[in-house]
C-alpha cells in the first residue's frame, strides 16, 4: 500500500479519503476496496519516514483536514520502486503443502484432495467470469486484472494436473 | 440422453495392446453440460470420439436417446450423427473446397432442412460468432481461430440433440475464446446437451458437472459448486487471492 499511495501523491497532493477514491476509480470492482483506516495508518508511517508531509487545511464548520504531499525523499523512494524489476510470483502454495503432507498422516488421500481442489478452482474461475461480465468494458485496468487472475488460475489448474499424474 | 456402460478402448498398434479407455460409465441427462478434463494420454479424446461413433469401442455399450448405438455400422453411425449429434474437432475438419457458408449449411441440408431454413440458421450462427463477413471465404483463407469457430457453427447447424467437442478453444486466443464461450453458454441455456473435452478452465467452469479422467478411468465426477463468499466479501477478494 505504501508505494501506490506515494505514486498517487506524486500526481497531486490529496487527503486520505481522496486517495481511497482514486484507488477505487482506477482499479474498479476487480480490486478489493482499500480500508480508510489502513490508508491513514500507512500515511502516518510514510510521514514518520519523511516520505510525505501533511498540512492542515482549515474547513468552515468542520475539523481541519490533513492534505498530504510528497517530499523529495518520497519521490526518490518512488523512483527506486518504479526502476527496480518486480519479483515474479512465488510458488508458496498452501494446497501443495496439504497435498504432500496430509497423506503421510493418513488424514486424506491425494486423489480426493486434488479432485476437490480442481472443482474449487473451477468455481473460482466461474466467479471471475461473472466478475468480468459485470465489469465496465471501458475500465481496461480492471479487465486486465481479471484476465491476469484467470491466467494464474489456469496455471494452478495445469499444475494440479501434473501433481495428480506424478504423485499417484 | 447419452449413456456409456463399461466403455473400453484398447489400441493394438504393433505388438503390445495399449489400453486408452478402461471401463468408463457415464450418464448425461438432457440439457446437461458436462466437461471432461484430464492430462494428455488420459483417454479423454478417445472417449468422446467413441461417444460420437468416430472411433469403434473395444467393449462396452453406448446408448443415445434410449437406443443402443455401439452396435451400429459405420453408415448407421453416419445417419445417427446427421440426425442427432454435432461434433467439434480439435483440428476443425472443414471441407476445404467449399465456402464457409456451405460448410455450415451442409449438415442442415443433409439432415433434411429446407435450403431457406439452412441459410437462416447459418446466418444466425456466423453472426453470433462474429464471422458474417467471412461467409464466402474458403476455410484455407481463415485463421485457425476463425476455422475453429466455423467448425462450432457447423456442429450446431442441425440443432443436434447432443453437441460433442474435443478442445473447442484449443487454438483460440482469449478474445475468440470469449465468442465461443458466449455461444456455448447461450445454446446451453436454450437446453442444448453438451459433452466436451477441455483443458481450458474458462470452458470447464461453464459446465454443470466436471468429469476427470486419469489413465483411462474416471477419478472424479461431480458438479461445480458456487463460491461461498465470506460475509461482506466482494468479488475483488478472488483477485487479491490470485494476485
Amino acid at each position: 500500500m505504501r508505494l501506490p499511495l506515494l505514486a498517487l501523491l506524486a500526481k497531486e497532493p490529496a487527503h486520505g479519503y481522496e486517495l481511497k477514491q482514486a484507488l477505487e476509480v482506477t482499479f474498479g470492482s476487480a480490486y478489493p476496496s482499500p480500508n480508510i483506516g489502513q490508508i491513514y495508518v500507512t500515511l502516518g508511517r510514510l510521514e514518520k519516514d519523511g516520505f510525505v508531509r501533511a498540512v492542515d487545511v482549515e474547513q468552515s464548520n468542520r475539523p481541519n483536514k490533513k492534505v498530504y504531499y510528497l517530499t523529495a525523499a518520497g519521490r526518490e523512494a518512488l523512483e527506486a520502486w518504479v526502476d527496480e524489476p518486480t519479483e515474479g510470483p512465488r510458488v508458496r502454495d498452501e494446497f501443495f503443502m496439504k497435498l504432500v503432507l496430509a497423506p503421510l498422516t493418513g488424514i486424506s488421500d491425494r486423489m480426493a484432495l486434488v479432485n476437490r481442489q480442481r472443482r474449487h478452482y473451477l468455481s473460482l474461475m466461474r466467479d471471475l467470469d461473472e466478475l468480468a461480465e459485470r465489469t465496465d468494458p471501458g475500465n481496461r485496468v480492471a479487465r486486465l486484472l481479471i484476465e491476469g487472475a484467470m491466467l494464474h488460475l489456469q496455471a494452478d489448474l495445469d499444475w494440479l494436473e501434473r501433481c495428480q499424474e506424478d504423485l499417484n | 440422453m447419452i449413456r456409456a456402460i463399461g466403455l473400453v478402448k484398447i489400441y493394438q498398434t504393433g505388438g503390445l495392446p495399449v489400453p486408452a479407455v478402461r471401463g468408463v460409465d457415464l450418464v448425461v441427462e438432457p440439457g446437461e453440460f458436462v466437461a471432461i478434463m484430464g492430462p494428455s494420454g488420459s483417454g479423454k479424446s478417445t472417449f468422446v470420439h467413441m461417444l460420437g461413433g468416430l472411433e469403434t469401442r473395444t467393449s462396452g455399450e453406448i446408448w443415445l436417446d434410449g437406443k443402443r448405438a455401439d452396435t451400429l455400422s459405420e453408415s448407421g453411425w453416419a445417419v445417427l450423427r446427421r440426425q442427432k449429434v454435432g461434433f467439434v474437432f480439435q483440428f476443425f475438419n472443414l471441407v476445404t473446397n467449399m465456402t464457409v457458408a456451405d460448410n455450415v449449411e451442409l449438415p442442415a441440408l443433409l439432415g433434411g432442412a429446407s435450403p431457406k431454413h439452412a441459410r437462416e440458421r447459418r446466418e444466425y450462427l456466423l453472426a453470433e460468432l462474429g464471422l458474417e463477413e467471412r461467409a464466402s471465404a474458403a476455410p484455407g483463407q481463415l485463421s485457425g481461430g476463425e476455422q475453429q469457430r466455423v467448425a462450432l457453427a457447423r456442429a450446431l447447424a442441425n440443432q443436434p440433440r447432443l453437441l460433442l467437442a474435443d478442445e473447442p478453444t484449443g487454438n483460440l486466443d482469449s478474445r475468440n475464446t470469449r465468442d465461443v464461450l458466449k455461444l456455448l453458454g447461450k445454446v446451453h441455456r436454450q437446453g442444448q446437451t453438451i459433452v466436451l473435452v477441455t483443458h481450458d478452465a474458462r470452458v470447464a467452469s461453464m459446465a454443470d458437472r466436471v468429469v476427470s479422467l486419469l489413465d483411462g478411468q474416471i477419478v472424479d465426477d461431480a458438479p461445480i459448486a458456487r463460491i461461498q463468499r465470506r460475509p461482506g466479501g466482494t468479488a475483488g477478494d478472488i483477485v487479491e487471492l490470485r494476485g
